[in-house]
């Protein structure tokens, strides 16, 4: 069996991957972290084994993509985190969504990205915890496939998720859980990893 | 229902008899799963920076006719697939994923000027196609065929027999007949004016209903 074409990759992953780079990066550097991610995985795409897990392998090069967007961010003045910027569009074909967003002011952003309880809480986490919470809860990875993305053992991945999540829930009291296809991703993950390698 | 309560270890051990899914937690809830105006965003982005970065291998948009909806696609070197709908559009992007190149995106800038032109021969303005091809999905015998299809004329028909004899293979009546069936350029390579030497319309890979309705056009 072929790769499928790779429309089909960003069409089922991309609000996943979308999801996961807000959760890491916050909502102002997430698109161009998911821009620089899906441009790599199309570059790669072809060398691509075709039993890979695209989750996992979206993940890694989002995480490293993430890494990049981070670094050249702290090298910004600051206020980056305080101003929304317009998404960087390219050629200008950036859509209306982000230019009306920023024309219109912060009235024009949606509920989520004004959240600035959640926002704190994650920035508040240590790197490896915010990035395992979002793999594990929001990619659905199984702890061996984020200690392979982060670098760490099986163990300190799960702790790194356990202690993120347990920390986000704490600051952020009262907030009720969502059941999605994430969720049905998450639980496969989860079997499959308590099947075969679960202590 | 079961109360958000913090759990130090996430594990559900034992969901194998729990109604619902483990959900996504309370405090990442919040991050919307959809986002369309984003996701358009983002796309029209990706399309962008593969093309100008040479990745863009196929784009393909579809259009719609009075033939059914077109699937259009285009490799850098040119229009490359045209395929009806009884032709199952997700399976000819399947090959050309695999036949082409998987790095297959939806990027109409790339079709504008196929869609300019379909939309005028289907209004009766244009006569013949001035495209940049892309014939690599198509080899040998049928190729030379296929090449030859735009030297029937506007309104014109010509039998399988004499486009054989035209290649060169006057017995080849047959193998024509294939090159035609998978010609991967309709429309654009006139296929439909190929009929049989008995003046019936033969056989379409977009079916026998659009081909009498190209050779209406064409009449009139």
């Amino acid at each position: 069996m072929a790769l499928r074409p790779f429309e089909e990759i960003v069409t089922e992953y991309g609000p996943m991957v979308l999801r996961v780079c807000r959760a890491v990066v916050g909502p102002h550097d997430a698109e161009d972290a998911w821009s620089e991610t899906f441009l790599a995985a199309l570059r790669a795409y072809p060398e691509l084994p075709e039993d890979a897990r695209i989750e996992a392998w979206l993940v890694t090069i989002a995480h490293r993509k993430a890494i990049d967007v981070v670094r050249a961010d702290s090298r910004r003045p600051l206020a980056v985190a305080e101003v929304p910027e317009p998404a960087v569009g390219g050629s200008g074909t950036g859509g209306p969504g982000a230019p009306a967003a920023s024309a219109n002011g912060q009235a024009q952003q949606p509920p989520w990205e004004r959240d600035e309880e959640l926002w704190d809480a994650l920035k508040a986490l240590p790197r490896r915890q915010r990035a395992a919470v979002a793999y594990h809860y929001l990619a659905g990875l199984p702890y061996r496939e984020i200690a392979a993305v982060t670098g760490v053992s099986t163990d300190a991945a799960r702790r790194a998720a356990s202690d993120g999540i347990t920390s986000l829930r704490r600051s952020l009291p009262g907030r009720t859980e969502q059941r999605t296809d994430a969720g049905a991703r998450q639980r496969r993950a989860h079997q499959r990893e308590e099947r075969g390698e679960r202590p | 229902m079961t109360t958000p309560t913090p759990r130090a270890n996430s594990g559900p051990s034992g969901t194998s008899d729990a109604p619902a899914v483990p959900a996504v937690p309370g405090p990442l809830a919040a991050l919307p799963d959809a986002d369309p105006a984003a996701r358009e965003r983002l796309h029209a982005r990706l399309v962008d920076g593969a093309e100008r970065a040479g990745l863009l291998d196929v784009a393909y948009r579809t259009l719609e006719t009075p033939v059914g909806p077109l699937l259009l696609a285009a490799t850098e070197e040119g229009l490359v697939r045209i395929a009806y709908g009884v032709q199952d559009h997700d399976a000819v992007l399947a090959d050309l994923a695999e036949r082409v190149s998987p790095r297959v995106l939806r990027g109409p800038a790339r079709l504008e000027q196929t869609v300019r032109q379909l939309d005028e021969y289907f209004a009766g303005r244009r006569t013949r196609f001035e495209l940049p091809l892309d014939l690599r999905l198509s080899t040998g015998f049928r190729r030379e065929v296929i090449t030859r299809l735009p030297d029937i004329g506007y309104g014109r028909t010509e039998s399988y027999a004499r486009m054989a004899a035209a290649a060169g293979s006057p017995r080849a009546v047959r193998a024509v007949g294939t090159a035609c069936a998978t010609n991967p350029l309709p429309l654009v390579l006139p296929c439909h004016r190929v009929v049989r030497s008995d003046g019936s319309a033969g056989g379409y890979a977009g079916g026998a209903e659009a081909k009498r309705t190209l050779l209406t056009l064409e009449a009139a």
